[in-house]
């Protein structure tokens, strides 16, 4: 019961992400959705959680809740770059779409065999949306930064379902998962921060400044 | 011990070159780390390694065999490396296809990279857990992304944009697809319980894993791994990424990592195939194999930019191999051959490619003209990989395309056997047209053959490449072809 209500939140996070205008608040929710993915460790087992699901869950919270999220914001200072998000396409239609992909995730979850080893009916419609609607914020924003929450979103779709169906896998896998997903955020947070200095170097008038010397 | 070994010394080398200040040290420290690697390889043919952590890491057919393969690319390419290195470090340079200035990557933030990319591709061979390969393979994305930014522009910059977000994505959706498996084998043990996924334990409990959700983890594993692997169509990043890099990294890139991510699918398959889903699984690789050429085929004929051509060469022969493991039997066999071969050949070629690129500083297909007059060594080199690579007598390429069709026919599948020599005599075509034409004629004034310096360490990497892979036509050795029929025996084929 706990589960579906915290997973119901993750769809209004996921909502609010696809109607977000503004990058800095887009952030602030990926954070929030990283906080509440967090927490499905320790609420996924019925016989509550054993110690590897809190540390998983800890690790989890710390580096999606406050890391990775300051990792963008400092990116975004240094970058100096728009605070739009700038999609290719409307807030409204990304939204509609996002209902679509909705849709969509209870349509999958339909014809997919049925779960064992959980209680949360919405657990896997709801990892379903997460990764549909981090592919489309992946291909319908077009700044870089977007493309990274995008990225983000993507994976914690898929941590959802693992955390939630696979309670008992080992920690230094659950462990490495986490590492890789935090280094890709960071190797990615360097190259935001060349594309930002590139693009003031391809700056038209000092190109030519170059030539003459 | 062994395996430990194989996987930390290029860590540490890694980490030390971060460190390390004079450049020629730094340039002794890897190749030295490059020559210990394979040294220990070597050994690992000669006795097989234990097990470490209980199995989790162990090293069989399929891994030896890659490994083997990387570990002798690694060592030609960091001998190569050598040169490259002290023809770029002059400070800032001119790019030449807009006339913009850019510096190198720190020479320290390379070599690192370099060898804690060494690291995780080992890591991937011998892992034997599916959760660590799909760490390993993240990994090598990660350690090779600041590899193809060595020149800092804002075309490499793209390049290596692209390569992390797709390949990022591709393998977040290989990663459900574990997810998937181990719902799969969620009551498969003993007593309804839950099979681990390592390797040894998920192929014994096969039988009893849950068919639907092994499929869809088939699929999702396929496409995730897929993505890396550069089968069309998810191969966007591949002819940009390879374009992009230095030629040592693009050798690299094709001749290890899209193996990397193919031992990946090769696990998947043995899973299914011990699971009694074979003919589900082969029939998906038989189509992504050839919608590969196909998709290589129109782009390879219509290609000006003779990097980039090489970049969909590697399509094509990433879906020979899916193709050859799809059709099974000899095909299986010839697949595992032909990863060798293409590998060994790719490498040649990209390195080749280098060199060409140093002389004409252009990669344009067309400005090209003249490679035999202007360095004879590279030209032969050229023709050479040319002949290889397009599979022509007795290079080894031929024999391993050969047996992939010989399956096929065996298996009265004549359609697809069709369908694969007609796709190989377009590419055969595309790859002629351009690879003559850069070899013959008289070279453009723009030309300048004394840029080339060390050429020792410029010819010598491809030639013994080149030269491998006419032997390995010429004659298998009996090591070698032992190895393949153990590949090929897990995959449920065999000669």
């Amino acid at each position: 019961m706990k589960m579906d209500f915290l997973l119901v939140l993750v769809i209004l996070t996921n909502l609010r992400l696809l109607a977000a205008g503004r990058l800095g608040a887009s952030i602030r929710v990926v954070a929030l959705q990283g906080v509440l993915v967090g927490l499905v460790p320790v609420l996924a087992p019925e016989h509550g959680p054993g110690w590897r699901a809190c540390v998983l869950a800890a690790g989890s919270v710390a580096l999606k809740g406050w890391v990775i999220p300051w990792l963008l914001f400092r990116a975004l200072r240094e970058a100096e770059i728009s605070r739009e998000v700038e999609p290719y396409v409307g807030h409204v239609t990304s939204l509609l779409a996002g209902l679509a992909a909705l849709g969509v995730a209870f349509w999958l979850n339909d014809r997919l065999p049925v779960l064992e080893g959980t209680s949360a009916t919405l657990l896997a419609p709801t990892a379903l949306f997460m990764i549909l609607s981090g592919l489309l914020l992946l291909v319908s924003r077009r700044l870089a930064v977007s493309q990274v929450l995008g990225f983000i979103v993507l994976e914690n779709g898929v941590f959802t379902f693992g955390a939630g169906v696979m309670p008992e896998t080992s920690l230094l896998v659950e462990a490495g998962v986490l590492l890789d997903v935090f280094a890709a955020v960071f190797v990615m947070g360097i190259a935001l921060f060349h594309i930002s200095r590139e693009f003031n170097h391809l700056d038209a008038g000092r190109l030519s400044e170059l030539k003459d010397v | 011990m062994m395996l430990l070994a194989l996987v930390l010394i290029p860590t540490a080398g890694g980490a030390a070159a971060f460190a390390v200040r004079p450049a020629a040290w730094r340039r002794g420290l890897l190749v030295g780390t490059a020559l210990m690697h394979a040294l220990v390889t070597a050994l690992a043919w000669a006795q097989r390694p234990a097990p470490v952590f209980g199995g989790w890491l162990a090293l069989d057919a399929p891994g030896l065999l890659f490994l083997s393969i990387t570990s002798a690319l690694f060592l030609g390419a960091a001998i190569y490396a050598v040169g490259y290195l002290r023809r770029e470090s002059h400070g800032a340079q001119q790019d030449f296809e807009e006339g913009l200035i850019f510096r190198n990557e720190p020479e320290a933030v390379f070599i690192g990279c370099l060898l804690l990319f060494l690291a995780t591709m080992t890591l991937v061979m011998v892992s034997q857990h599916l959760g660590v390969l799909w760490i390993a393979v993240e990994a090598t994305t990660l350690a090779s992304a600041p590899l193809i930014y060595f020149h800092r522009h804002h075309q490499s910059l793209e390049a290596t944009w692209k390569y992390l977000l797709v390949c990022s994505v591709g393998i977040a959706l290989a990663l459900l697809g574990n997810f998937f498996l181990g719902v799969a084998a969620a009551g498969a043990g003993a007593d309804g319980a839950p099979v681990p996924l390592m390797l040894a334990d998920l192929l014994r409990g096969a039988p009893a894993l849950h068919t639907p959700w092994l499929k869809a983890a088939f699929i999702l594993l396929l496409v995730g791994y897929g993505t890396k692997m550069g089968l069309a169509p998810m191969h966007t990043w591949l002819p940009d990424a390879h374009s992009e890099s230095p030629s040592v990294v693009s050798a690299l890139l094709s001749g290890a990592v899209l193996n990397c991510a193919f031992v990946g699918i090769l696990r998947a398959f043995q899973v299914c195939h011990a699971a009694g889903q074979a003919a589900f699984a082969a029939d998906l690789l038989v189509t992504l194999g050839l919608f590969s050429m196909g998709i290589a085929a129109v782009f390879i004929v219509s290609q000006t930019d003779y990097k980039r051509l090489l970049a969909y060469s590697s399509v094509e022969h990433m879906g020979i191999l899916a193709l050859g493991v799809g059709i099974g039997g000899a095909g299986a066999f010839g697949s595992a051959w032909h990863a060798v071969n293409h590998s060994l050949t790719k490498a040649m070629l990209f390195l080749v490619a280098g060199n060409i690129l140093t002389v004409y500083r252009t990669k344009s297909i067309l400005a090209v003209r003249g490679v035999l007059r202007a360095v004879p060594a590279t030209g032969l080199l050229w023709l050479a990989g040319f002949l290889a690579i397009t599979g022509t007598p007795p290079f080894g390429l031929f024999f391993s395309k050969l047996s992939i069709l010989k399956a096929a026919l065996d298996q009265q599948r004549t359609g697809i056997a069709a369908l694969y020599l007609g796709l190989l005599a377009v590419i055969y075509i595309g790859l002629a047209t351009a690879f003559l034409r850069a070899a013959q004629g008289e070279p453009p004034a723009e030309a300048a053959p004394e840029r080339l310096e060390h050429r020792w360490l410029a010819h010598a990497p491809p030639a013994v490449f080149g030269l491998i892979v006419l032997c390995l036509g010429l004659h298998l050795p009996g090591g070698l072809r032992r190895l393949l029929e153990e590949t090929a025996a897990l995959l449920g084929g065999g000669l």
